[in-house]
């Protein structure tokens, strides 16, 4: 067995809230700055100029990218013969929230009860999704996710008949409600299939997919090529000022699920995108 | 798009004639902030017949909720918050003399004709671009609800803040002009 002291965790959980709020990932930096050459609304065109000043301002100054710097979403993929010392994971992962978002000056957009809305203070409790994996290593992914494009996620129990057209309605649905409220240009996640609860999970994990990554299977990546196409169809654009570029991308991931059943889930994220994940 | 328009803050109704739906502009002056929790106390505070924080008549809300500043700085990230959660609330600020708010996002046709009746326009901030506004904001004090952390309401002085008109006073709306361009059937 191989021991992990919990202070590594926690210290990594930290380092990462803060090099996602400061620093936009590569892959989204280029897909901005390509969306550019397609774009024909010169509103939209101003848009993503400032939205790539904005990255740039960002990393160079250590200042977050949006004052909504996120409900803290951690994946730990814990390998069977890792031992954690001195104390259980989550209290490591949540001290390491805590920190990350004190030191990093990071706004704490946590509230105890959902009617009450007491904040916490230190923008804990993480939401925290853990799986055990073969090995002696732990992987850990952090994503900052923000109320605007979370607010304008949606689920639907579909029946079977409705198909692939039901998917992608649906999908469409969501996106054109959504309008400018997600800060778009957005990145659509889709989990397809499963469970009540494990759709939208699914969803989130879809987000998670560097940009330029597709499907593995060639029926969902086709869909995944439909269903950008039509949302940039929308001509919601940049902000929502209308334009071609209201989505970076579309991913899906899909379970196998119950045959009365076809559960469907859109998590869309915004043009911050932030997330990353590291192994230790 | 028609050059960029300066706007100097608390507005008078005739920069409030001049703006388009679509146009940039630039703002100088002081602004308020406030988000949903502060909404919701200002909203008790009017209804109870209670004096309001600061003097609405001209002002322009911005609804952001900033982060910390580092030491030494006047501010951290500071872009907007989806304003449609400020819909409940907004009909009786306006009555009270806001004449323009700052967010991002659609609101409902109520809200729409509660700008047109009251002569007050809608801005709209670049959504996810909090590090690039923060420079544009050169003071920032907190001047009520200082228990609501990131929701208190702030006293800002801006410098060309940038933002875009959405909703001006002869009805037009920047978010349905836009799509309907480029919307492909």
């Amino acid at each position: 067995m191989r021991e992990v002291h919990w202070e590594r965790i926690s210290k990594a959980v930290a380092e990462l809230f803060k090099k996602i709020n400061y620093y936009l990932n590569e892959d989204v930096y280029n897909a901005l700055k390509k969306s550019l050459e397609i774009e024909e609304s010169p509103v939209g065109k101003r848009v993503l100029c400032q939205l790539l000043e904005n990255a740039e301002i960002a990393a160079e100054e250590r200042i977050p990218l949006c004052q909504d710097t996120g409900i803290a979403v951690v994946f730990i993929s814990l390998g069977q013969e890792v031992i954690i010392k001195g104390k259980n994971l989550e209290d490591a992962v949540n001290i390491g929230v805590a920190e990350g978002y004190s030191e990093g000056y990071l706004r704490k957009s946590v509230v105890r009860d959902p009617i009450k809305r007491i904040n916490t203070g230190n923008n804990t409790p993480a939401i925290i999704h853990t799986e055990i994996i073969p090995g002696d290593k732990i992987k850990i992914t952090v994503s900052a996710k923000g109320g605007g494009s979370e607010n304008m996620s949606a689920m639907s129990m579909l029946s079977p008949a409705a198909g692939s057209e039901g998917i992608i309605d649906f999908v469409l649905e969501t996106v054109k409600r959504a309008g400018p409220n997600p800060c778009p240009p957005i990145i659509v996640g889709v989990g397809v299939g499963g469970n009540f609860e494990l759709a939208p999970l699914l969803a989130k994990k879809a987000l998670l997919r560097p940009l330029n990554e597709k499907n593995e299977d060639e029926f969902w990546r086709n869909m995944e090529d439909i269903l950008l196409q039509k949302i940039n169809s929308l001509g919601i654009g940049p902000q929502g000022f209308g334009g071609r570029i209201t989505a970076l991308k579309v991913s899906i991931e899909t379970f196998p699920c119950h045959i009365a059943s076809l559960p469907v889930a859109v998590n869309i994220d915004c043009h911050c995108h932030r997330h990353w994940t590291i192994e230790i | 798009m028609n050059g960029v328009k300066r706007l100097s803050a608390p507005l008078n109704e005739k920069q409030l004639l001049n703006l388009r739906a679509g146009d940039e502009v630039s703002i100088y002056g002081v602004i308020y902030t406030a988000r949903d929790a502060a909404h919701k106390r200002i909203y008790e505070i009017i209804k109870n017949g209670d004096k309001m924080p600061f003097d609405p008549e001209g002002q322009i809300i911005y609804y952001v909720g900033p982060t910390p500043p580092r030491p030494g700085r006047v501010i951290g990230s500071a872009g907007p918050t989806t304003s449609c959660r400020m819909d409940k609330y907004t009909p009786l600020l306006l009555e009270k003399g806001i004449k323009a708010v700052i967010g991002k996002g659609k609101r409902s046709e109520e809200i729409k004709k509660s700008f047109i009746e009251n002569g007050a326009v809608y801005l709209v901030a670049l959504g996810g671009a909090g590090a690039l506004l923060s420079r544009h904001i050169v003071r920032a004090e907190v001047i009520a609800f200082e228990d609501l952390g990131p929701e208190a309401i702030y006293k800002m002085e801006v410098e060309g803040f940038p933002a875009f008109v959405c909703y001006d006073l002869y009805g037009r709306d920047l978010f349905e002009e836009g799509i309907k361009k480029y919307r492909k059937e």
